[in-house]
């Protein structure tokens, strides 16, 4: 990778992420304050909008689907967070399993991430169509990824491990090159 | 001969030479040129053979709706055929070759083809070739195919890369001319997101070769101002050689854009395919001119009117010094005018029309140009190219009243508006009568999702064929698409005001069909409507004789415009000609449908990064880069890689399989079952979602046990199995084949989404969470307990139960099942430790002799068993109780998928074949997938089969060879000898056996 292109985008695997799928219904009594209550010393409940993700503290809560979370940890805390969720949610119908192993992780840094996905997958993720706080579940190439923004220029991804090398060398590949600039408009 | 000339071309730099080859020959252009203006400018006018005649074909056209000048470009891995020589930007060191002709160009032994003609008509093929039998394949085709094959594939792998862009646009604008351009100024000054593509390298359309004047000035000065604007909006994207070339549901666009096809090897990529998904579509795509039907109107020199002007103009190229106009309308005249300008001969403007005397007419006439009116072309002399022109009166038969020395004929039949992206998705069509031309129809336009107008059609493409009603409509189209988003003027203010246009005054055409309009049957014959695929005008009238009414059938028996060039000449005409033929007005007999790609897309464009390493994605398992270490060789199992062998230094395949079956039989084997799909279900309906979905009764399965199980579908096919296991009241994990992860997962969410949405069960996918591996063999339970930690004693964890514990420090969880027959453990342990575990294994196991084994191990030691495989012993239409499973169907219970459909006749048909097994007598094995003959044959005259084999292995522990099978009355049938008629008249008998060829009381995994 040429210089001009590292300094566009940046690619690497990891961090290493602690990952809770939870399911239950969203009307489940409690559900917002357990799960911003897991993430430690949020005020109030962290019950992410259909399409989005809430952060903090290190951790967040993804919207899967209407009926699924994701909580996102440090690993080390990921057990006692299990613990944790399924004592509060005790009593109430759900499904708790940790998934840490079931992911790859990626970090894409700098300013060539919007188009990197725009090569591999059909997101919108234009300023306009995809900004911080959300949440994309998609596909690049020809697997399933999730991705959302963790700082500014920078951008989180997760897929299967099993696909994990296909999706390096599909990343590296989407990196390389100089792309149609349709991102890069001002304004756009 | 055409030229260049000395001065003018607004698109070339006469100081930027450029050499080219073309079929060998160097050759010089400019920059600027396209190959086609810089083969005319060499005097190369002949540039292809007709598909069928092989007739000498020249240029025709300027741009994509070219049907002549294909030709295959670059060489090696870059070469790439079908090229239209219109549409390639010259560059340094072009390699252009032409392509059907056999042997050569020039000399062309298909050409012979053209003498016999008229053996040769329309649906030739259909009725040529029928007999003798077999003729067609071994003799006729071969034939046809060197004689007509189009450009040939490439041989070498193509060194370049192509890509894929997803965008979303509010407005996706196509086609950049000054109709596109006023779409994209009016949408892009409210802010919307447009994209703007162009399909050539310039902007502008038609407009500046016209010398269209907006507010005075050269319509090229409004395209730069306008250009100037857009760029500088934030919201406005812009791009040119991107020819959009299929419109579909949801505003779904694709444009293939040629990025790097003029620098090739400067590292970017070849092509992009661009993916848009636009909530509004604007078509200004411009229209074609058609061509006329008269003798000899495929003489390489004969050309598209605007065709003429556009070289002229833009490269400074004539097709030659003395040109004959021929026309049914005013605006060819403007080609009259432009080469008169050049300096170049313009002897007769030809006009089918009985007056002309429009204002065009009148300064042709000012300029010394004669006009013949009521007059048309009997023909046209030369072969190889045009020598002259024979007049006729338009009104009659063809009687010759006078010949006109000429190099080049400049025709037009009017024209139509490009409709094709319009229509993709669905748009209709109007016959406007005044222009003989389809225009779309604003009451019947593709609607997108929302059920609202999806494409708005704008200038010349919508009809408009005026330059100030064309650039009026680009606003009108932007201002209806903008609305139909709810983001309209309001936003932007008021209306920014349109550039002033001088009025044009233009008579009305004269549609011509058929020139002269009652040329006889040997003239039609003459008459080409489809250049590349050689169809004329007897042919389309031969398929009205015939009966062909529907214009769809008469394409495909013409083969009219199906073509590379999908008649975009020849549609118009064609099906004019048609309806003439069937005496009834044009609309009724409607035109083809046009579906996507407008125009051709690469093969590397559709696969963009798709290719190589990333072809398709590999799924490895956490033990992956050990099994690579360790020599395994690959079986590719849906998208994982597993290992089939560990074969060792010199070791065959077949002996490694071998050795890894004994082993594990002997001692202790070890393989990566990670693969095999973990659900987790779970919730207070779990076991009765279970007992639903599997057709044995798992709600009664006791926490800490382990069933193997049976999945159906609804119509009782066996679709996957594999061992459920109760982790508590409320849990169960469900194991399924490698194959069958998603789709069961999928299939569960399915019922409960759709179906049982009140049961509370939740499921998720853990197959990737956990690595899984089996110790398999009668030292299994010696290994685990040298490895320290729970205790896995026959006592403690009996066949088919589970425990959580911890081994060698790894907490895991021990299922004691066996797919092998041998004492056996399954060990899951978090993936991310599999690879540990797995080493540790090995290291420990190494006092035990162990050896990790592949699936073909696997697959070989339960066909011993006579466990069934999903996929070998299923195949879509075997049911449980075929195979010997109906003690996995539950009697108990009301109802599970598949139940009532295993109660049908066909069903419980007793002659239903049965799993059984398979041995020869002569100890070999069994072709798979063999046949078991019987007597007689069935009414198709095809020998009766009483049975199959499903699966057939050599046995390393019987020494022999075993197979499973079904077969008619099977297990009734024990002892009996079957015959399986193999290759080379060989047969091979086998006797009927029980499917358990090995511990048939199950001695062995239960210790």
């Amino acid at each position: 990778m040429s210089e001009r292109e590292a300094a566009r985008l940046r690619l690497r695997r990891g961090p290493g992420l602690g990952m809770i799928a939870l399911r239950c219904a969203p009307h489940v009594p409690g559900l917002g304050e357990a799960l911003g209550g897991a993430l430690g010393g949020m005020r109030g409940a962290a019950l992410p909008e259909r399409g989005r993700i809430v952060s903090a503290n290190g951790g967040a809560v993804a919207w899967m689907s209407p009926d699924e979370w994701l909580l996102l940890c440090p690993r080390e805390r990921t057990a006692g967070l299990l613990e944790r969720l399924s004592r509060e949610l005790a009593g109430e119908h759900h499904l708790l399993a940790d998934v840490s192993d079931a992911r790859a992780v990626f970090t894409l840094s700098g300013p060539g991430w919007r188009e990197a996905l725009a090569r591999l997958g059909p997101a919108d993720v234009s300023p306009a169509g995809f900004g911080a706080g959300m949440f994309r579940r998609s596909r690049l190439g020809q697997v399933a990824a999730a991705f959302w923004i963790s700082g500014p220029d920078e951008l989180r991804l997760f897929c299967r491990s099993s696909v994990a090398g296909y999706m390096e060398a599909l990343l590296e590949g989407a990196a390389r090159g100089e792309g149609p600039g349709i991102f890069d408009a001002p304004g756009a | 001969m055409s030229l260049r000339l000395s001065s003018g071309g607004r698109l070339i730099e006469r100081d930027r030479p450029l050499d080219f080859t073309f079929n060998g020959r160097r050759l010089r252009g400019l920059a600027g040129d396209s190959l086609a203006s810089a083969l005319l400018a060499n005097g190369q006018m002949l540039v292809g053979r007709s598909f069928k005649y092989h007739r000498p074909r020249g240029v025709v056209a300027s741009g994509v709706e070219e049907p002549n000048a294909l030709v295959g470009l670059g060489r090696g891995g870059r070469f790439e055929p079908n090229r239209r020589a219109t549409t390639v930007e010259l560059f340094d060191g072009l390699e252009a070759v032409s392509q059907n002709h056999w042997p050569g160009l020039g000399f062309d032994l298909g050409a012979l083809n053209d003498l016999a003609a008229r053996f040769l008509p329309a649906g030739f093929y259909y009725k040529t070739f029928m007999a003798p039998r077999g003729a067609w394949e071994k003799l006729f085709e071969p034939l046809i195919r060197r004689a007509a094959g189009l450009g040939r594939a490439p041989e070498e792998p193509d060194p370049d890369g192509y890509e894929h862009f997803h965008v979303h646009v509010d407005v996706l604008v196509i086609g950049g001319g000054i109709s596109g351009l006023q779409a994209a100024l009016t949408a892009g000054r409210t802010g919307a997101r447009v994209m703007l593509v162009e399909q050539g390298p310039h902007w502008g359309g038609r407009a500046p070769v016209e010398g269209v004047r907006l507010d005075g000035r050269p319509a090229a000065e409004w395209v730069d101002a306008a250009l100037g604007e857009l760029e500088r909006m934030g919201n406005v994207h812009l791009r040119r050689r991107a020819m959009a070339v299929g419109v579909y549901d949801h505003g779904y666009a694709l444009l293939h854009e040629r990025v790097a096809a003029h620098t090739p090897g400067d590292g970017r990529p070849r092509h992009r395919l661009w993916k848009v998904r636009a909530r509004r579509i604007i078509t200004a795509t411009g229209a074609l001119e058609r061509p006329l039907a008269f003798v000899g109107n495929d003489v390489p020199g004969v050309m598209l009117a605007s065709a003429v002007r556009d070289y002229v103009v833009n490269w400074a190229v004539a097709p030659g010094r003395r040109t004959v106009v021929v026309t049914n309308n005013d605006d060819a005249y403007r080609s009259a005018l432009v080469l008169r300008e050049a300096g170049l001969e313009v002897p007769a403007i030809v006009d089918a029309r009985p007056q002309a005397d429009g204002p065009l007419v009148q300064r042709a006439r000012e300029m010394g140009i004669r006009v013949v009116s009521g007059s048309a072309i009997a023909g046209v002399k030369g072969r190889r190219r045009v020598r002259g022109v024979r007049l006729c009166a338009h009104e009659g038969e063809g009687a010759v009243l006078e010949e006109i020395a000429c190099d080049a004929v400049a025709m037009s039949g009017g024209w139509s508006p490009v409709v094709h992206l319009w229509s993709h998705c669905g748009g209709k069509l109007l016959w406007e009568e005044g222009q003989a031309h389809f225009r779309p129809d604003p009451q019947r336009p593709p609607t997108g999702a929302d059920g609202a107008p999806l494409v708005f059609a704008a200038g010349n493409a919508n009809g408009r064929m005026e330059t100030a009603a064309a650039l009026a409509d680009g606003q009108v189209a932007a201002e209806a698409a903008l609305k139909a988003l709810g983001t309209g003027r309001e936003r932007g203010g008021a209306r920014a005001p349109l550039p002033a246009v001088a009025p044009e005054e233009v008579a009305p055409m004269l549609p011509v069909w058929l020139m002269p309009r009652k040329a006889g049957a040997k003239a039609r014959m003459k008459m080409w409507l489809d250049f590349q695929n050689d169809v004329k005008v007897s042919d389309v009238e031969l398929a009205a004789r015939e009966g062909y009414e529907s214009v769809e059938h008469t394409k495909r028996y013409t083969t009219l415009g199906m073509a590379t060039d999908q008649g975009k000449l020849s549609n118009i005409n064609g099906l004019a000609v048609l309806s003439e033929a069937l005496g009834q007005p044009v609309p009724q007999t409607g035109t083809t449908t046009f579906r996507p790609p407008w125009a051709p897309v690469s093969f590397g464009a559709i696969a963009g990064e798709a290719r190589g390493d990333l072809f398709q994605p590999v799924r490895e398992t956490p033990i992956h880069r050990w099994h690579e270490t360790h020599g395994a060789h690959w079986e590719p199992v849906g998208q994982w890689r597993r290992p089939y062998a560990y074969p060792r230094d010199g070791e065959s395949l077949h002996d490694a399989v071998i050795r890894e079956v004994r082993n594990a039989r002997q001692a202790v084997g070890l393989l990566d079952a990670s693969t095999l799909g973990k659900i987790l279900v779970r919730g207070p309906d779990a076991g009765r979602f279970l007992d639903m979905i599997y057709t044995n009764m798992m709600s009664t399965l006791k926490p800490g046990r382990c069933r193997y199980g049976l999945i159906c579908n609804e119509n009782g096919f066996l679709i996957d199995d594999g061992v459920v296991v109760r982790l508590d009241k409320e849990t169960f994990l469900c194991h399924t084949t490698t194959g069958g992860a998603e789709r069961i997962h999928e299939h569960m969410e399915r019922w409960l989404q759709t179906e049982w949405w009140d049961w509370r069960v939740f499921t998720a996918d853990l197959t990737e969470q956990y690595a899984q591996i089996a110790v398999v063999g009668p030292k299994a339970r010696a290994l685990l307990e040298r490895l320290g930690g729970m205790d896995v004693s026959r006592e403690s964890l009996p066949f088919m139960e589970w425990r959580a514990g911890e081994l060698a420090g790894f907490a895991v969880r021990v299922f004691r099942i066996s797919f092998s027959g041998e004492l056996s453990y399954e060990i899951a342990v978090p993936a991310g430790q599999g690879l540990a575990l797995w080493e540790r294994l090995v290291e420990e196991g190494a006092a035990f002799g162990i050896m990790p084994y592949g699936t073909e191990a696997l697959h070989v030691m339960r066909a011993e068993k006579g466990f069934i495989m999903i996929g070998d012993e299923t195949d879509g239409t075997v049911i449980p109780q075929d195979l010997g499973l109906g003690w996995a169907i539950s009697k108990k219970k009301a109802d599970y998928l598949g139940k009532r459909a295993h109660q049908r006749p066909h069903m419980t048909d007793p002659n239903r074949w049965k799993l059984v097994g398979l041995e020869t007598l002569d100890g070999s094995v069994l072709p798979d997938g063999a046949y078991a003959a019987a007597e007689g044959v069935n009414e198709n005259g095809q020998r009766k089969v009483q049975g199959r084999v499903t699966s057939s292995y050599f046995s390393p522990t019987l020494g022999r060879g075993i197979a499973l099978g079904l077969v008619e009355h099977g297990p009734e049938r024990m002892g009996e000898v079957l015959a399986f008629p193999a290759t080379g008249g060989r047969i091979i008998r086998a006797r009927i056996v029980s499917p358990v060829f090995y511990d048939k009381d199950g001695e062995k995994q239960n210790v």
